[in-house]
């Protein structure tokens, strides 16, 4: 087994690697705050969110603020480890060479 | 071969956290903008506004009020001179002053400093002045050291500074405006210049 194994695909993308990367240090962040950081389009970053709700590495939660729907996003327990895991992978490939 | 791709993700991390968490560093100059102000205002009540030996302020008079008004001018004197500067700054690097990291910021600043601001209005009515300096020098530290979670500057050494002095203060009656003048005034000159000439080099 290699080192590469321990590289999560999921996380091998620029914008689900920085979703992840902005969920980890905020308790929760709403989708145009995400947005506005990433500088991606809406439906990119739906589908990459919906990607790693799928993998159940975020919750979305929907709610109305007034009559406006809001999108906010958290990362789970499980989405932490791996994204931790996905990290020491990083550092480990990169002490490697 | 791939570990050019992985430094780039190491540091696209870093950086999406930083910024998505942390509020850029207040700039230098409003630091030694607000400890002028703080030195000027204590100038004006030291010498028209606090009778010299032997009198006291005493609450309700003009003197007590001028000397609130010139504490409350240079609050917002150095606030407004802290936003101009900071948004100045953020315009540069292309970041937005106002988001949920500034929010976050601002909240948990207020948070000690309004409750030391009461606590002190309430110590005052009941004409208890004595630790006004110290606790307004502690309170405004507490504020600092709770709001530096959210900056990428040192603020908390200034405030861990204003709170050591508050409670040398405290120790020391008499002497309370001497050690305001040295909290507010020259710690906050001494912290824009080292911040300032750091800007200055980067």
């Amino acid at each position: 087994m290699g080192l590469i194994d321990n590289i999560n695909k999921l996380f091998d993308h620029r914008i689900r690697l920085g979703i992840m990367s902005i969920l980890m240090v905020n308790e929760e962040v709403d989708f145009n705050r995400l947005k506005e950081l990433l500088d991606v389009t809406d439906g990119n970053l739906a589908s990459h969110t919906k990607t790693l709700e799928k993998a159940e590495y975020i919750k979305i939660e929907k709610s109305f603020i007034g009559k406006k729907p809001n999108t906010r996003y958290i990362v789970t327990p499980s989405g932490k480890m791996a994204f931790k895991k996905h990290i020491e992978a990083l550092e480990q490939l990169i002490k490697k060479q | 071969m791939e570990s050019k791709k992985y430094l780039e993700d190491i540091s696209q991390i870093k950086d999406l956290m930083n910024r998505s968490s942390r509020f850029i560093s207040l700039s230098g100059l409003s630091g030694i903008l607000a400890g002028t102000y703080a030195i000027v205002g204590a100038l004006i009540a030291h010498f028209y506004l606090i009778p010299q030996q032997g009198g006291y302020v005493i609450l309700h008079s003009w003197n007590f009020k001028m000397i609130v008004g010139v504490l409350i001018a240079v609050a917002i004197l150095s606030l407004v001179t802290a936003y101009l500067l900071t948004s100045k700054k953020a315009k540069k690097n292309n970041e937005k002053v106002w988001d949920e990291t500034t929010k976050r910021l601002l909240i948990n600043f207020l948070i000690p400093l309004v409750t030391g601001g009461i606590y002190i209005l309430i110590k005052l009515n009941s004409q208890h002045y004595g630790l006004t300096a110290s606790l307004m020098l502690i309170f405004y530290g507490l504020a600092l050291v709770n709001a530096a979670k959210y900056t990428i500057g040192k603020v908390r050494y200034l405030g861990y500074l204003q709170i050591v002095l508050g409670l040398i203060c405290a120790a020391m009656p008499g002497y309370g405006f001497w050690f305001w003048v040295l909290g507010f005034g020259l710690l906050h000159i001494i912290y824009g210049s080292l911040i300032y000439f750091k800007e200055e080099k980067a």
